[in-house]
């Protein structure tokens, strides 16, 4: 072992450690009394020890030194992924369903209110993977289609006792009516306009039920929303499932995600799904193939906001309180981030991206004061190795060189 | 004389301040391939796209079967019979071929006769087929300018509008793009609109051309005429 690793990766190394150094000393070492040296020092050295030991690691893997390891374990890999292959999708399918409605028979109430967390996010992240990961119109407002759900039934349960099931479409529909209002003025914007004009619309929800105390009782919320119920399993024999429960919230919510799965895939295969994908790739070549790209965008605005208007219905029934400091900016981000995290335009990937997202915080909470930097030094990583996400969508493979524009 | 499928009467456009057009009047005869010919920045493709409304006419009219088309969105067009085979390909790089070409489709009912013209553009580009599961993207120049001629010829067109087709070609693959259009306009009746660099093998394929110059037409000819014009083979035909 004369030579591991060429002078070239050992000058990267180091630079990247001593890079990594200038980044973590002012967020470790900035106190009250003045700027410390020594902790970011000691934390520094763990991590570059850490560091040193996988790097050598990867050497002696690029130079075959670990082929007795690797083999046999390539072997395993490839046994195991085609006895995987073996089992039909359906199968997955069917097992994960299965694990998801017997989740409350065993999961404590802490797992299975992260559980309906998650859940809660896989339809907003759904819904804004129709707006950004099929049409690619970058919205990050989205979160505003969340807070009119919410505040929807809030205010119909509390002024008029609605039951949250006939509330349920009035929220997605008020919530569509709602994106179609912002999407409107937004058709012929592109990229970073879009972008801007998005993340205000967002903004102007939020400031609105801020202030329209006379509506929404301003900052202070709404209280005394009703969960949802079933009339006729309120008690007797189906007293379990009762929808009071954390069990039968989470049942509520686990089929509002299936019902926007289900949705998701169905357009996702359509025509008019298809056709979210051409004005993405060429607004211009999809007109010219007859596609009403105007009507088109609004579609899918409008589709988008109905994934986040059930969600909302939902949060505000589970919550039974609802107030505009739930709908900010950064639950957009977190939105989005989920879906990019994911993968753009992948089922899969954004339900894998809702659950690091909403579940690896909630693991990292051991390293409680760090916790938040950890997550984006993880999300970082992740992006750097994989940009296009957790689990990819199919389509792949654009010679981006090759791509006309006019 | 039958009447004409397309014509454009003083048809003014630009992008802004700048003018690109000045009153361009042409006519394109049912059954005809017409070109136009003209340097770098002429106003060719600008043409097309006022033609399809893409870019808006300032002044002027175009006629399309007799029927103004100037104020209609384009995405009205290929119902008609007219469609655009856009500058630079412009196919869905990340649908695959398939989804490229049923994108052609996109108004049409018609179930079986898609599958047959389906299977018309499969036979008239072989290579299409072999490749339809894959994103069009990951095709050559010359396979993704089949896919985009194809992909046109999906909405069964009257009228097709090529805007230089044969764009970074190899002479092979020019040759046979060009025999195909001339296919299509013989067996299937479309009649072409040709935009082209390549003046001289625009001015074989076509019957009648028109030469455009900082957006005005300064001659129009049979292609025999103007292929013998000394002024045009020097200008366009390099001599
Ligand atoms: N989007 C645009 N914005 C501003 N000016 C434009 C735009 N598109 C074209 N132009 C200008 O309009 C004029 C005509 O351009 P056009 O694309 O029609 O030329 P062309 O004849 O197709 O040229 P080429 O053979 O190079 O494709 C040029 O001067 C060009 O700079
Ligand atoms: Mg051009």
């Amino acid at each position: 072992m004369t030579t591991l690793g060429s002078r070239r990766h050992w000058t990267g190394f180091a630079i990247g450690l001593v890079w990594f150094f200038f980044i973590l000393w002012p967020l470790m070492g900035i106190k009250p009394g003045g700027l410390e040296f020594i902790p970011a020092l000691l934390v520094w050295a763990r991590i570059a020890a850490a560091a040193l030991f996988i790097f050598v690691l990867w050497l002696l893997r690029q130079q075959g030194a670990l082929g007795f390891l690797e083999r046999p374990a390539a072997r395993l890999g490839a046994a195991v992924s085609g006895a995987a292959r073996v089992v039909p999708r359906t199968a997955w399918i069917a097992a994960v369903l299965a694990a998801s409605m017997t989740l409350p028979l065993f999961a404590e109430r802490y797992a299975l209110d992260v559980a309906i967390n998650v859940l809660v996010y896989v339809c907003l992240g759904l819904g804004l993977n129709v707006v950004v990961g099929m049409a690619g119109l970058l919205d990050l407002g989205y979160i505003a289609f969340y807070g009119v759900g919410a505040y929807t039934y809030a205010l119909l349960s509390v002024h008029f006792g609605l039951s949250f099931w006939l509330c349920l479409p009035l929220a997605a529909g008020l919530a569509a009516v709602a994106g179609c209002i912002i999407g409107y003025p937004t058709l012929r914007m592109r990229g970073d306009y879009l972008a801007i004009v998005t993340l205000g619309f967002g903004e102007i929800v939020r400031i609105v039920l801020n202030n329209w105390m006379s509506l929404t009782n301003g900052p202070n919320g709404i209280l005394g929303i009703k969960p949802p119920t079933l009339p006729w399993l309120q008690d007797g024999l189906w007293g379990v499932l009762e929808l009071r429960a954390l069990g039968g919230l989470y049942y509520v919510i686990l089929g509002l995600a299936a019902f926007t799965v289900l949705a998701v895939y169905r357009l996702n295969h359509s025509r008019i799904g298809r056709a979210f994908e051409a004005v993405r790739e060429d607004e211009t070549a999809a007109q010219l193939m007859g596609v009403n790209t105007f009507a088109i965008k609004l579609l899918a605005y409008a589709m988008g906001a109905i994934f986040g208007g059930l969600a909302g219905a939902f949060f505000a029934a589970r919550m039974r309180f609802v107030s505009p400091e739930s709908f900010t900016f950064m639950e957009s981000a977190m939105v989005l981030a989920m879906v990019v995290l994911g993968g753009m335009g992948s089922i899969p990937g954004v339900i894998l991206g809702a659950l690091a997202l909403i579940a690896l915080p909630e693991v990292f909470r051991g390293f409680e004061l760090y916790r938040m930097l950890v997550f984006g030094g993880v999300m970082a990583v992740m992006m750097i190795i994989n940009p296009r996400g957790l689990w990819p969508a199919k389509r792949v493979g654009q010679r981006s060189e090759e791509r006309g524009h006019g | 004389m039958s009447e004409p499928i397309l014509e454009l009467r003083g048809v003014c456009a630009g992008y802004g301040n700048i003018q690109a057009l000045r009153e361009v009047s042409l006519k394109v005869l049912p059954g005809e391939i017409v070109t136009i010919i003209g340097a770098n920045g002429a106003g060719k493709s600008t043409t097309l796209m006022t033609i399809c409304n893409i870019v808006r006419a300032t002044a002027g009219e175009v006629l399309y079967q007799g029927r103004p088309i100037t104020g209609l969105s384009a995405d009205r067009l290929p119902a008609m019979g007219l469609c655009q085979v856009p500058e630079g390909r412009r196919i869905f790089p990340r649908l695959t071929v398939q989804e490229n070409l049923e994108m052609g489709a996109f108004l049409r009912k018609d179930a079986a006769r898609k599958a047959f013209d389906l299977d018309k553009v499969f036979n008239l580009f072989p290579v299409l087929k072999e490749r339809r599961k894959q994103p069009g993207g990951t095709l050559s120049g010359g396979e993704q300018q089949m896919l985009a001629v194809g992909r046109a010829l999906m909405t069964r067109p009257r009228l097709l509008l090529l805007d230089e087709p044969s764009l970074g070609l190899a002479p092979l693959i020019v040759a046979q793009i060009f025999s195909i259009i001339r296919t299509i306009n013989q067996e299937d009746d479309v009649t072409v609109l040709l935009v082209e660099q390549n003046a001289n093998l625009a001015l074989q394929t076509a019957s009648r051309g028109y030469v455009l110059e900082t957006g005005s037409v300064v001659l129009e000819d049979s292609s025999a005429n103007l292929l013998a014009n000394p002024d045009i083979r020097k200008a366009y035909l390099g001599e």
